[in-house]
């Protein structure tokens, strides 16, 4: 759409001021645009306008400058003449712009930007009801999505400086290459808001990895699904909960990130459960696990600077997790007692004779947090204690100790062997300020053969 | 109302299965161990029922379990032998 030369002016027709200024427009023999025709909205709408009237010149196709409401030097300015507008005040406000308007804001978004999106449209009929179509259709994991309309995805993809055509990432099983649209269409579905959406790319990027595996996290027969960590300031920039109830209900950001990255494994990967999602018995939070670590009242630095990323970047960490369940120790002052607890249960992670095959995260609560914090015990300190405490003598970990088939070969007798992998263990903070628990997630196969965990930064 | 498709738009391409052999006499089998504590027990006794029958056996393995077959394996396999069996135990 071409712009006039000259001076121009977008007004319409409700607002005082516009209708205050007109005569300082034919004075000026500025080009009117008026909002309340459909090539004047469509100008206003490509032109950025927020406020009318708004006052631009025009020079060689091209804005040089833009005033909004009424001022006299601001127009002066833009018109490069004075001496207009006699008996009118120095300055009024304007008003909002109708390309604003609740409504017709998101009809232009589809008018003007709907061509951006590739994706094939799907037409419900009037009969449909569109929550049962979706559901028909497969779309949903089994709990109600929110239907993922052109003006929907657009404020999605709002969301991100990215190009919807972008490629996150190829997405197992199928192997897919998902655009920045399709995740956008799928953190919809999710019930996302469009802000979240960076923080659901960059987990869709993570899982992707070979070290993640989400092929293998997927098609296990184990009870695992991706779990997502968020750490730096895109925590408290989109509201996530990292205090009471933070693994449970109630946090959309929480709720819908996780579930996001599901559906697009689900949707755009095409795994499904039943077809390669093979688990025995799944748990819960394959619906999605999403939570953030509270830095804030942590003892320890935060996770992902642990992990080598600056503070101030936002990241998210994958790891392939089973239900969480809890570490409960009342009575532990001391950090050698509260450790010892910890270790007892680590132990048990996956089964109490398996050692080195799975890896576990540690969700630690602020009330545990305490006992260490107080004692000067840092991350690492505590990671290495740990580790002495969980090594495990290999009398009581072949198979038929203590009367249990299951475990190592006769060969690992009279060995030690550490219940975790070299860096195995992960350990984060967050849950609420009363209770003397903690959390555990176990792991599924750990390492290179299997799930690494995985930390990407958060982009724009 | 309309909405935006969320999966992948594809259609999964479909090939003809080449016809099923009479008898395995004389054919080359493929034997793929996806690397499962003792599937190579399973799969030498499957080894050696096939040889009974006057099959010649390939073995072949993935690295992990946990992955897919790489390309180079998938590749390896439908260009040395003339019959496989898929199957997966756990």
């Amino acid at each position: 759409m071409e712009l006039p030369e000259g001076l121009v002016a977008v007004v319409k027709a409700d607002c005082p001021t516009c209708r205050l200024v007109r005569p300082v427009l034919d004075e000026l023999g500025a080009h009117v645009v008026s909002e309340d025709d459909d090539d004047g909205l469509e100008l206003s709408y490509r032109l950025g306008v927020e406020t009318v009237p708004t006052l631009l010149r025009v020079r060689d196709g091209k804005e040089e400058q833009r005033t909004v409401g009424w001022s006299r030097r601001g127009w002066e300015a833009i018109a490069e003449t004075a001496g207009f507008g006699a008996g009118l005040p120095e300055s009024r406000p304007g008003c909002g712009s109708r390309t604003l308007d609740p409504g017709v804001a998101d009809e232009l978004a589809v008018r003007f930007q709907g061509h951006r999106l590739r994706s094939r449209r799907v037409e419900f009929s009037i009969l449909e009801d569109e929550a049962e179509a979706m559901y028909d259709r497969g779309w949903s994991d089994g709990l109600p999505v929110v239907a993922p309309t052109e003006a929907r995805v657009l404020r999605m993809l709002g969301g991100t400086a990215r190009d919807p055509q972008d490629v996150v990432a190829v997405v197992p099983p199928d192997l897919v290459p998902c655009t920045v649209e399709k995740a956008a269409i799928n953190a919809v579905l999710a019930g996302c808001r469009p802000e979240y959406l960076p923080v659901v790319l960059a987990a869709v990027e993570a899982a992707c990895t070979d070290e993640f595996n989400a092929h293998g996290v997927l098609a296990t027969t184990m009870p695992v699904g991706p779990v997502v960590v968020v750490n730096g300031p895109v925590r408290r920039r989109i509201g996530m909960n990292s205090g009471v109830n933070v693994l449970g209900q109630g946090n959309r950001a929480n709720s819908t990130i996780g579930r996001a990255l599901q559906l697009v494994i689900r949707n755009v990967g095409g795994g499904r459960p039943g077809g390669v999602d093979r688990a025995a018995h799944g748990n819960p939070g394959k619906v999605g696990v999403c939570f953030p670590e509270d830095e804030e009242g942590s003892p320890w630095e935060p996770f992902h600077v642990w992990r080598g990323f600056d503070a101030g970047a936002s990241t998210v960490t994958l790891f392939a997790g089973e239900g969480p369940r809890g570490i409960v120790d009342q009575l532990s002052r001391d950090p050698e007692s509260l450790a010892r607890s910890f270790a007892a249960c680590l132990r048990t992670v996956q089964h109490p004779k398996l050692p080195m095959i799975f890896d576990a995260l540690l969700v630690v609560g602020p009330e545990h947090g305490r006992v260490f914090r107080e004692a000067g015990w840092s991350r690492t300190r505590l990671l290495e204690r740990l580790d002495a405490l969980l090594q495990l003598p290999g009398d009581e970990l072949v198979r038929g100790a203590g009367g249990i088939a299951e475990g190592l070969p006769p060969s690992v007798a009279g060995a030690t062997l550490p219940k975790f992998r070299p860096g195995g263990l992960l350990v984060v903070h967050a849950g609420g300020g009363a209770g003397l628990f903690s959390t555990v997630f176990a792991g599924w196969a750990s390492g290179p053969t299997g799930s690494q965990p995985v930390t990407r930064e958060v982009g724009t | 109302m309309k909405v935006l498709d969320p999966t992948s738009e594809r259609a999964p391409a479909e090939r003809a299965r080449v016809a099923r052999p009479p008898a395995l006499a004389g054919l080359t089998v493929g034997l793929l161990d996806i690397s499962k504590p003792r599937g190579n027990v399973f799969l030498d006794r499957v080894e050696e029922l096939l040889r009974g029958r006057g099959a010649a056996v390939r073995r072949y393995a993935k690295p992990t379990f946990t992955k897919p077959a790489p390309i180079d394996v998938r590749h390896e396999i439908s260009t040395q032998c003339d019959v496989v069996i898929e199957a997966l135990a756990d």
